[in-house]
């Protein structure tokens, strides 16, 4: 399906500049780390990023080296979206003083799951419901990963993690994965999308349009995790393709409460086959997949049914 | 690359430490050489290679450079040697072998 | 040429902001600090005032985005009380850590719980060790004077600290009273541009807020404590230009008819004026007493503390915050500071004022003469405070 992309990338599209410099921490294989890599090439080196604590930040920058070769800033966990706030005002009110020659620099704050569903909603609800021009990518690993795979609302129903562990009495995350994407489109903002690096180039044109948009962008981008997730470093790539060709992670836009999905197979593949390479869904019995496959088909079918009013 | 000598935490004084912490030498942890993390490292076969560029793109560590007649190489400075180059390569021109012991 | 103007504290703040040419406002608000952001709000609004105003929707975003602004060089300010400080505590210390020089005026206000909407000083006394310049206001003319001083000193790029201005919430904040308005020419030879040497800018990438490790976390903090106490010299050279231009000289330990004066009382804040009251009274009836009034909270004043007992027999600490387990924390700290003294005072300490409760001249006659008592023959009570209904326990338990 998807392999229709891959031709020989255009070179206008994918700059060879790497803004985030080799020699990081990210463990081998990691997903976050493509994703970042991917996203700062479409943006490009004219930006300003803002970063929640997490596995990008803890990784990129034990002083005294950093990994950044583009101005950078974090300060705590919650609030990315807040301190971005500050910079586009700061510069927004700069600019138009006289104090700093007018340009355009790209606002972007970013952060894992933990630090954009839940420590960080509020501050990122207030960002976008306050129109800031800026730009904000969820790398999504599906749990609080750097501080030891800590169940996050993020992590999908039936994972092991260590706070929410599989157990004799239990399955492991007992709720539904929070949908990031529809609460950021019911902001109403211009654009909101979801996005796999696996999907490079699909990846890649929806951080270049997010960056590129008037007003707040939100951008949920899946991360597989090989440590967290549990499966060997190579299949990264491949376990982020199922995700989106078994219909658990679809790749779809809303770009002014117009639904648009980006790839839709004509038939999609059983969840079985992307959950049975996970450590974490080990546990699963065939009764519980049965009910994920349920869920999974029903609000890809949803999604499509949204898509459909919108004609292209 | 590693030009310049790497500077650890215990190269700083207190006096050493800049105004609020702040790195002023952006990219400076391309000094650090985390090729020594892997235990297996890519091959790519130049016959088989159809210079596609996935292995580049899909690099973690950006750890595959482009050389001459627009072929890849690992950068085996950096290369962690996770394996994604040679799942992901169409023609399986990567194979991962094991790091020999020195 | 100043002009005299009639002017609640809060409104005179958001004048002092207005005059500084602020870029950015981020304000949260909470009762008593109110008046500060809608006076703004209306500033902007009206054009008076060219500023990015960003409604955030709590007090933790509202520093959180002066963080933001301060690293791409703006200058920032926010304002918050009681609750408010609390909940951006966090970002209290990252404010100083990361050496962004943000000004923040407070209208201390009553902790929970119970809730209370009125002043007193538990809210700042919980950011003590946060590392932002601190001052107390005692009147209308202070709460203008020093906000602009504040953005003179944090920015300078030989100190590069936060700096909070301390108001009492309502008996400060809500109060009127004349102020003298200096020309805008005058404020912009007090104030230069805020130039901060460390701007994020997408020209010269740098790198704010990175992973400090134990290896170098220790070096990471001696340095800002050495920083900060440095600072110390820039805010009284930042006082000494201040006078120079419009007139009026600031230091950190006021002296109130303190000269040969046996006892002491020391007050900080607004209750100040009350105080002063009950000195006058007192020294006409031939006390050998004066007043001390702490302004510069931290860097704690331990030289000009120091110089100002020398000779003094009791000094009588009064708080408007209780450090559960421990006391007053003013009385802790001045008898802290002090402890190395050859000789040293009694130093006795006296609660009050909690909640917005109010002191009259009398109470304070009260906390003297019951310092005056404490001093000479101790007390066996677990807590001495002025104003508050029923007897108090003895440290036996009864």
């Amino acid at each position: 399906m998807a392999d229709r992309e891959f031709v020989k990338f255009g070179q206008n599209i994918v700059t060879t500049q790497e803004l985030l410099a080799q020699g990081h921490n990210f463990c081998t294989g990691c997903g976050e780390a493509l994703a970042i890599r991917l996203a700062c090439k479409a943006v490009g080196e004219n930006m300003i990023m803002n970063m929640a604590t997490g596995c990008d930040e803890v990784c990129t920058t034990p002083l005294p080296v950093t990994s950044w070769r583009i101005p950078w800033m974090h300060t705590l966990f919650e609030n990315a979206s807040a301190t971005i706030s500050g910079v586009e005002a700061g510069l927004k009110s700069l600019m138009a003083k006289g104090k700093m020659p007018e340009r355009d620099i790209k606002c972007v704050a970013v952060g894992g799951d933990g630090g954009t569903s839940d420590i960080g909603l509020q501050a990122l609800s207030g960002a976008l419901e306050r129109g800031h021009d800026f730009l904000y990518l969820c790398w999504d690993n599906e749990a609080y990963m750097n501080t030891g795979i800590q169940r996050s609302s993020s992590t999908p129903y039936g994972a092991s993690t260590t706070t929410a562990p599989a157990g004799k009495v239990s399955i492991g995350q007992t709720s539904w994965k929070k949908n990031m994407v529809e609460i950021c489109a019911a902001h109403n903002i211009p654009y909101t999308a979801t996005a796999c690096p696996s999907y490079y180039l699909d990846l890649m044109k929806k951080v270049k349009k997010g960056a590129e948009v008037k007003g707040p962008a939100y951008i949920h981008i899946l991360s597989p995790c090989p440590t967290g997730w549990r499966y060997p470093s190579n299949m990264t790539v491949e376990i982020g393709r199922l995700a989106v060709q078994t219909g658990i992670f679809p790749l779809y836009e809303v770009e002014n409460g117009r639904y648009r999905l980006n790839a839709d197979p004509p038939e999609l593949k059983p969840v079985r086959e992307y959950l049975k390479l996970q450590g974490r869904y080990r546990h699963l019995t065939d009764g519980e997949i049965e009910r994920i496959q349920q869920r999974v088909s029903e609000e890809y079918t949803r999604l499509k049914e949204k898509a459909a009013c919108f004609p292209a | 690359m590693a030009q310049e000598k790497l500077r650890t935490a215990y190269d700083f004084t207190w006096r050493d430490m800049e105004v609020g912490n702040i790195v002023t030498e952006a990219g400076n942890a391309s000094l650090r050489r985390t090729g020594d993390w892997r235990s297996e490292r890519p091959v790519i076969d130049k016959e088989k290679c159809s210079r596609c560029g996935r292995c580049w793109i899909y690099c973690p560590d950006g750890a595959i450079k482009i050389i001459d007649g627009g072929y890849y190489e690992p950068d085996l400075y950096y290369c962690k040697g996770c394996g994604i180059c040679a799942n992901i390569c169409p023609v399986a021109a990567i194979t991962m072998i094991e790091e020999e012991e020195i | 040429m100043s002009k005299r103007v009639a002017l609640e504290a809060s409104h005179a703040v958001a004048e002092a902001v207005k005059m500084a040419d602020v870029d950015v406002i981020s304000a949260y608000p909470i009762t008593p600090q109110t008046h500060i952001p809608e006076r703004l709000a209306e500033m902007v609004a009206n054009g008076e005032l060219k500023a990015s105003y960003i409604p955030v929707e709590s007090e933790h975003s509202a520093l959180s985005a002066c963080l933001g602004a301060s690293s791409v060089g703006a200058r920032a300010f926010t304002t918050t009380a009681g609750q408010g400080l609390e909940l951006m505590h966090e970002v209290v210390y990252v404010a100083s850590s990361m050496r962004y020089p943000v000004v923040m005026v407070i209208c201390n206000r009553a902790l929970s719980a119970p809730i209370s909407v009125w002043g007193d000083h538990s809210d700042v006394m919980a950011c003590r060790d946060t590392g932002w310049i601190q001052v107390f206001c005692e009147n209308n003319q202070e709460a203008f004077d020093l906000t602009l001083w504040a953005f003179r000193v944090g920015e300078d790029s030989r100190v590069l600290f936060p700096v909070m201005v301390n108001l009492d919430g309502f008996t400060l904040s809500h109060v009127i009273e004349p102020v003298f308005l200096p020309e805008q020419s005058e404020v912009d030879r007090f104030l230069p541009k805020f130039n901060y040497p460390f701007a994020l800018d997408p020209d010269r990438p740098m790198t704010h807020g990175a992973l400090g490790l134990p290896d170098l976390y220790s070096e990471a903090k001696v340095a800002q404590e050495v920083a900060f106490r440095k600072s110390t010299g820039i805010i009284l050279q930042g006082w000494k230009e201040f006078g120079d231009i419009f007139g009026r000289y600031y230091c950190p330990v006021e002296s109130y008819k303190a000269e040969g004066a046996k006892t002491l009382l020391l007050t900080m804040g607004s209750y100040s004026e009350t105080a002063k009251v009950t000195v006058d009274e007192r020294q006409a009836k031939g006390d050998s007493l004066g007043l001390l009034r702490l302004r510069l909270w931290r860097p704690f004043p331990f030289e000009e503390l120091r110089q100002a007992v020398k000779g003094v027999e009791t000094v009588i600490v009064f708080d408007r915050c209780i450090s559960f387990g421990m006391g007053g924390p003013v009385f802790s700290e001045v008898k802290s500071a002090l402890y190395g003294e050859e000789p040293r005072p009694k130093i006795v300490g006296i609660v009050g004022g909690l909640g917005g409760r109010d002191m009259s001249a009398e109470d304070f006659g009260y906390v003297i003469d019951r310092g005056k008592e404490i001093a000479e023959k101790g007390s066996d009570r677990i807590l001495e405070v002025v104003g508050v209904r029923g007897e108090m326990v003895s440290i036996r338990g009864q």
